[in-house]
């Protein structure tokens, strides 16, 4: 049995009568036709006693399970309350879910992130489930007048098997709520999880197949207005002036006004990133009318000053600071300088044995260089923000990544202490990152608080495109040194990026070659970028795993063979100290998609196959890509995923994470990119942004687990990456070319 | 503004709008129909499909003027208690990740089986494809018709 400790981070988050019944929101009650049908009013318990803040127990032994973080389609509002429901050992058809609102007091790390939901939240969530179980039993105990030790729980019933007793959680939940937290409690062992590893639908898949109102956008309250932003139309540009008095006659305008998202020497953080500080807004009474009155507004542009954007880090205990220059840009010379810089000496990042010597007395050298463009996140909800502020309080709702942080600039931009800021998350169309930078929470705040009136902001798709946060364009330059053996003696990587580098030094093959080197550099730029699923990973894995693949074929090796060779000599005798994986775990997956692919590198039937592998955001996943060639045209026949990601939570939504991951992953590789012209991105909606569609996405996807017992970890990112570099491999081998700059489609036509 | 009055999810509903107003913002904003998505608002990503007359439509570019008559269903009005066989087969399949696109999916995969009750994989691909899915759920949509299809 394994113990444990009933506080968890700095908190001890247990006891939470302050928040009893008033604390349990029902989110969006208020939206009408979410209210739950007669027959679910009729089974639902009259009275709930709240056990802990993530779990409270019905009279009739129900149970409320809290989803503290935000859900963005990874699925945590099924997952996370499964682990709770396991520990408290509840049949799950009894379960009732809720969205937490953000409550700083009871959870930890309310963020929807780095994949890092579960793997963050799983002991907390065990805890909370096990407390729950364990004083229900001490009330069971009492009740019956028999020592703890002898009780047993099963699905919802607790027994006392010597005086062959037994009662339901709802007839003792009264009592339970009203008892001490223990200070330590039992765990399940592994083997006793009958939830866990269960195939479990996602909690709100009738309302979504039946279309009910759950994402920010589908908010509606009485007496509220709609908001649309006019944002600069290039980057490079901030507003000079506008004319509102035409607009303002117009049907069901309410106001026209400019607003400054966050005032001059505002304290951001990093998720207040924003490039367009200033914008012009249109208020009316219907979606139709303000779009119509947003295209005739008059307004012009000015060139800015190039400045210092600086920002709060992570954890708030220190500042970074992002030049942002003048300028208006252009893909064109973004390409030119990236292919300048790549061949200049860049920061050193990281060194091992000596690299320039093994160049130096390289019987062949293999250097290739990778490109990838900017992306826009294109979550399929725009982003939107509900938002009523009054003199002393603010209701603020929709979809968020960050709520913790976007709860702090929005109180510090309307003026409000935080205790009168109250944030709710709605359910996310979509995140990949976007919704981590909240400007348009903020704006929602300030908006409302200018109207004195609820108001829900909404971008169009044009607004959501054109408005920054993008993935950084990326390139990267290779190089392998081979003695005459062709052994490999060297390995160069020199990666940047505009404005960031998506350099990981010390991933692989770090640690397998003797003589490595690193370096990074950067391009300044004013176009907005942030974190885009699998920041970095997502372009510096599909370049790394091409550049190995040629490699392997310059070396004469099965592309399998070579990365195994390289992850058994990482296992044995590493090269360094500071590698960020576990080779064997990396190997794992290599093999387990070996197996189960049939691997051969010979083309069979005109089908060819290209493999990957990757690790990121705690997961490791390989691929194998299948693909044939139909008048000209790449058909992804088949791709075989193996992931590492420890124990599955909810297998049949993880097998959904990774078969999403690995369409969306071919979709960017293959088709996806936003390119400027003098500033303004040439790409504004989905008939020029090309987004992978039905027809272009593999016909099947086969994804197998290692069963293991290592705590669990992340979905979100890991199957993303990689499977570009298994697409890429397989192009090679359907067209004889290899594929080096992103999107891969539009590069040239591929011709077999 | 004119009157109209239009026949949705077989109740007859009567609103005062400008003439060019899109159907999807008649639904969401007048009638709170908000199952029916806004995803990019030039008919180039199937979220805001409605069926006019069982027939696929997307309705950012239907003007509410050039409805009349003819009935129109909403993801809401797709069944009576949400087990058309779509979206049986949906929650069978689990399909939905963010869930966002899906009413939009559904309403496109429904049409297509009223009109072809047992489509290919290409008529599928074909009728699908103008339904974007940022999340990637395809190859489950795919699979949820042809459950749907078989029942
Ligand atoms: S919103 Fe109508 S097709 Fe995209
Ligand atoms: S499920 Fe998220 S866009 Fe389709």
């Amino acid at each position: 049995m394994s113990l444990i400790k009933t506080s968890y981070g700095r908190r001890s988050f247990l006891k939470t009568s302050a928040l009893a019944g008033g604390g349990m929101v029902i989110g969006f009650s208020w939206l009408a036709s979410c209210k739950p049908s007669p027959e679910e009013i009729a089974n639902l318990p009259k009275e709930w006693f709240e056990i802990n803040g993530f779990l409270k127990i019905g009279d009739n032994g129900m149970a409320t399970i809290m989803s503290p973080n935000p859900e963005i389609g990874q699925n945590v509002k099924t997952s996370m309350p499964m682990i709770v429901a396991e520990e408290l050992d509840i049949a799950w058809n009894n379960v009732i879910v809720e969205q937490a609102p953000l409550n700083t007091k009871i959870y930890t790390n309310q963020l929807a992130g780095g994949s890092q939901s579960i793997r963050q939240g799983w002991d907390g969530l065990r805890m909370a489930g096990a407390t729950a179980r364990h004083m229900l039993k001490q009330a069971a105990a009492q009740k019956w007048e028999v020592p703890l030790e002898e009780i047993t729980t099963e699905n919802g019933v607790i027994h006392h098997k010597k005086s062959d007793q037994s009662l339901g959680y709802g007839e003792v939940a009264s009592l339970a709520a009203t008892l001490e937290v223990p200070k330590e409690v039992a765990l399940k062992e592994l083997d006793e999880f009958s939830i866990i590893g269960t195939a479990t639908r996602n909690v709100d898949g009738e309302k979504i197949v039946t279309g009910k109102p759950l994402f920010g956008i589908d908010q509606y309250k009485e007496g509220m207005l709609i908001a649309m932003i006019v944002h600069p139309p290039a980057f490079g540009m901030k507003l000079k002036s506008f004319d509102a008095s035409e607009v303002k006659k117009m049907p069901g305008i309410k106001d026209v006004f400019s607003i400054k998202t966050y005032e001059d020497g505002f304290n951001k953080s990093m998720f207040d990133a924003d490039a367009f500080p200033e914008l012009v807004v249109v208020v009316g009474n219907s979606t139709w009318e303000v779009m119509n009155a947003k295209k005739a507004l008059k307004t012009s542009w000015e060139p800015f000053e190039g400045y210092e954007d600086v920002f709060a880090n992570f954890s708030g205990d220190g500042t970074f600071s992002k030049s942002v220059p003048a300028g208006a840009e252009n893909t064109e010379s973004h390409m030119e300088k990236m292919e300048e810089l790549s061949t200049k000496l860049a920061k050193e990042v990281r060194k091992d044995g000596d690299p320039e010597k093994a160049f130096k007395k390289a019987a062949k050298i293999i250097e290739r260089s990778y490109t990838a463009p900017f992306l826009a996140h294109n979550t399929m909800e725009p982003m939107n923000f509900y938002a009523d502020v009054t003199a002393d309080k603010a209701v603020l709702s929709g979809p968020i990544q960050t709520p913790e942080f976007m709860e702090k600039s929005v109180a510090a931009r309307i003026g409000l202490p935080l205790e009168k800021i109250d944030l709710q998350m709605t359910r996310q169309g979509g995140g990949f990152g976007r919704r981590l930078y909240g400007h348009f929470v903020v704006e929602a705040a300030a908006i409302s608080q200018k109207m004195k009136s609820p108001i829900k902001l909404v971008y169009t798709r044009e607004d959501d495109m054109t408005f920054g946060n993008y993935r950084p364009a990326y390139h990267a330059r290779y190089r392998a040194a081979l003695d005459e053996n062709n052994n490999i003696i060297g390995f160069h990587v020199r990666a940047g990026g505009i404005p960031e580098s998506p350099l990981f030094a010390n991933r692989f093959p770090a640690g397998a070659i003797d003589n490595y080197l690193a370096e990074s550099w950067e391009i300044a730029s004013n176009i907005s970028v942030g974190a885009f699923r699998a920041p970095r990973s997502n372009f510096i894995a599909g370049a790394e795993q091409s550049f190995l693949d040629e490699v392997a074929e310059a070396m004469g090796k099965d592309p399998f063979d070579f990365r195994l060779e390289l992850l058994e000599r990482a296992t044995t005798n590493p090269v360094g100290e500071k590698n960020d994986y576990d080779a064997k775990r990396y190997a794992g997956v290599l093999e387990l998609v070996r197996e189960k692919s049939n691997w051969s590198p010979e083309s069979t039937n005109n089908t060819y196959r290209g493999v990957s592998a990757y690790f990121c955001h705690n997961s490791y996943v390989a691929n194998v890509l299948e693909m044939v060639m139909e008048k000209e045209t790449p058909v992804v026949k088949k791709v075989y995923c193996a992931v590492d990601c420890g124990i599955v939570v909810n297998p049949i939504a993880a097998t959904n994470m990774v078969e999403g991951g690995t369409v969306d992953g071919i979709g960017h590789a293959m088709y996806s990119g936003l390119t400027f012209k003098d500033g303004k991105p040439i790409q504004t909606n989905f008939d020029r942004y090309r987004m992978i569609r039905h027809k272009e996405a593999p016909k099947e996807i086969e994804v197998h687990f290692v069963q293991n017992k290592e705590h669990p970890t992340g979905l979100g990112e890991p199957p993303f990456p990689p499977i570009m570099g298994s697409l890429a491999n397989a192009l090679y081998k359907a067209t004889g070319q290899r594929h080096y700059n992103q999107p891969y489609i539009t590069q040239k036509k591929v011709v077999s | 503004m004119p009157d109209y009055k239009l026949n949705i999810n077989g109740e007859s509903h009567t609103i005062n709008v400008e003439e060019t107003t899109p159907m999807l913002w008649v639904l969401r904003d007048h009638l709170q129909f908000v199952g029916t998505k806004f995803g990019c608002g030039i008919a180039q990503c199937g979220a805001c499909t409605i069926h006019i007359e069982g027939v696929a439509v997307r309705s950012c570019q239907l003007p509410v003027s050039a409805v009349g008559e003819q009935k129109i269903t909403t993801i809401e009005g797709l069944s009576e208690k949400g087990d058309h066989p779509v979206q049986k087969a949906w929650i069978e399949h689990d399909v939905p990740q963010c869930g966002y696109c899906q009413a939009g999916q559904i309403m496109s995969a429904a049409s297509l089986l009223n009109s072809n009750p047992n489509p290919t994989d290409e008529d599928i691909d074909e009728a699908m494809n103008g339904n974007i899915c940022r999340c990637g759920t395809y190859t489950r949509i795919k699979a949820a018709i042809k459950t749907a299809a078989s029942n």
